[in-house]
């Protein structure tokens, strides 16, 4: 178990890092907003991060921290624009947000540009990135029992009957949004330090795409789902390897395979047995 | 249970426009704390438009809507809500793919505390909801459970006015009879009821007050026999004698 763990720990970090992200998106999607701006905020924070860490020296508590912050804070100023709007409108605006995001670390002075950002200190490992999982994890399963979660969970079902019973359905889609923004930042700033090098093209569409199909692989609302989904969309690629300039084939297969066969993702399936 | 602080539902010179198509124009309404108040008239005649302004779903053109001192025309949805008032829905609005049980809490989501299983059992059968499984998923159950399970998520909030957009529709006499006891016991407790129901059998065996809407004004208002015996009534939901 250990010579196999060491020679694909690569492999293990990206899984953590994946989950992170599909854990993400399903803070957003259990209010019902399909917001897409997760590979943006990722991509943000791994460049405040990695900026800070090369630039002004930050370990990688301060550079998380911060990466995470300036997600937030990005998160808080997006849902302004975008507050009213729903299901694809929703979706491609947030995407848009996305591109603009990418096309601004392409141009600004400070990111190395589309050559990419180096020499970021290459000091997170599966350690930090699991420990960060886990306690993502374990404050999604504390907080699933809270009368916010109910709320969440009846703004998702129903907006205006939400509202009825005195929710106040724009701050739960500002909560989820800034708090799944919160998740993205950590895991774009452990991203960048694991991989010691950020490019613009990391956080782009297809990034988005990848985390999205987690989530539906994994099932859209269920924590254990999105990490599930986010380790088989993961390994998958590897392990499909030999199909070589067909193996992106597979994502598509097994994404289309999924949404005909089990809506509710893998979660979906295990909930039915039950 | 101690309900919201007692309070009047003052609906003055409401008026509502959809584009320019007038819904609702001058009326005015009293749903007095503890009392029961029909409102009725013709399909289109204003009736959800009205439950719609005062909850705040939309905007009133002109007129003002208050509970006791609070003016609530401004305010929105989950504001009014906040203040106590609740509603059911003409087409039933439960949260279809979460539990009776989280149903129910959600409707107690702003009382303070928790809403512990004795409590949730006794909402249940304030609403003649008592048979109903708590752990089931709302979406699944009957018409009728569905219906009950609704005003059981409106009770929750401890409501000081409760708004039931035609109850009894769906149900069959046995659920109907058992309605009547709910809404008296909504008013027992202290709330005020505005009752929109095409059931006139339930409306004049509950009602205190009731108002008579057509193509969106105020036609009649009385208790429930003078209703029954106005001429321009029964002009409106008969039609005129051509002999």
């Amino acid at each position: 178990m250990l010579p196999f763990f060491a020679s694909h720990s690569k492999l293990f970090e990206q899984i953590g890092i994946n989950a992170l992200l599909a854990l993400s998106l399903s803070i957003s999607l259990r209010a019902g907003s399909l917001a897409l701006a997760q590979a943006a905020f990722m991509g943000l924070a791994a460049y405040v991060g990695s900026i800070g860490a090369v630039t002004y020296g930050w370990n990688l508590a301060e550079s998380v921290t911060a990466g995470a912050l300036a997600a937030a804070a990005a998160a808080a100023l997006l849902a302004l624009p975008i507050g009213r709007l729903r299901g694809v409108f929703l979706a491609i605006a947030t995407i848009g947000f996305g591109e603009i995001a990418r096309v601004a670390e392409i141009n600004l002075p400070v990111t190395g540009g589309a050559e990419g950002f180096s020499n970021i200190p290459n000091d997170a490992g599966a350690p930090a990135i699991y420990g960060a999982l886990a306690a993502t994890g374990l404050a999604l399963a504390l907080f699933s029992r809270s009368k916010a979660a109910l709320a969440i969970a009846a703004t998702r079902e129903d907006e205006s009957a939400a509202r009825g019973v005195g929710i106040d359905v724009a701050a739960v889609r500002l909560g989820t949004l800034v708090a799944g923004a919160v998740v993205a930042g950590v895991a774009g700033v452990l991203y960048a330090h694991a991989n010691f090098f950020i490019t613009p093209g990391d956080f782009g569409f297809p990034r988005m795409e990848q985390i999205l199909v987690a989530c539906v692989v994994g099932g859209v609302t269920s924590s254990l789902g999105a990490v599930l989904g986010a380790t088989v969309m993961t390994v998958l690629p590897e392990a499909v390897r030999f199909l070589q300039d067909y193996r992106e084939v597979s994502t598509g297969a097994i994404l289309l395979g999924f949404i005909l066969f089990a809506p509710g993702g893998i979660a979906g399936l295990w909930q039915r047995r039950a | 249970m101690a309900e919201a602080a007692a309070h009047d539902l003052e609906i003055e010179r409401l008026s509502v426009r959809y584009g320019g198509v007038i819904a609702l124009e001058d009326v005015s309404l009293r749903v007095p704390a503890g009392r029961i108040v029909g409102l009725i008239g013709p399909n289109g005649a204003g009736k959800t438009s009205l439950i719609n302004a005062v909850t705040g779903v939309v905007r009133p053109h002109a007129g003002r809507i208050s509970l006791g001192p609070q003016a609530l025309e401004r305010l929105p949805q989950h504001q009014i809500a906040r203040r106590g008032i609740v509603r059911t829905y003409q087409n039933i609005r439960l949260f279809a793919a979460l539990s009776v049980a989280e149903n129910v809490r959600a409707g107690a989501l702003r009382v303070p505390g928790a809403l512990d299983d004795a409590a949730l059992r006794a909402l249940l059968e304030r609403a003649s909801a008592g048979e109903v499984e708590p752990r089931a998923r709302a979406g699944s159950l009957p018409y009728g459970a569905q219906r009950r399970v609704e005003i059981a998520r409106a009770l929750a909030a401890r409501p000081a006015i409760v708004l039931l957009d035609e109850p009894a529709a769906g149900m069959n006499p046995q659920e109907t009879g058992e309605l009547r006891a709910v809404i008296r016991g909504i008013a027992a407790a202290g709330a005020g009821v505005l009752l929109v129901e095409h059931d006139m059998g339930l409306v004049s065996a509950v009602c205190d007050r009731v108002l008579v809407l057509n193509f969106g004004r105020a036609l009649a208002e009385g208790t429930p026999q003078e209703i029954a015996r106005d001429p321009k009534v029964i002009e409106a939901y008969l039609g005129t004698a051509t002999a």
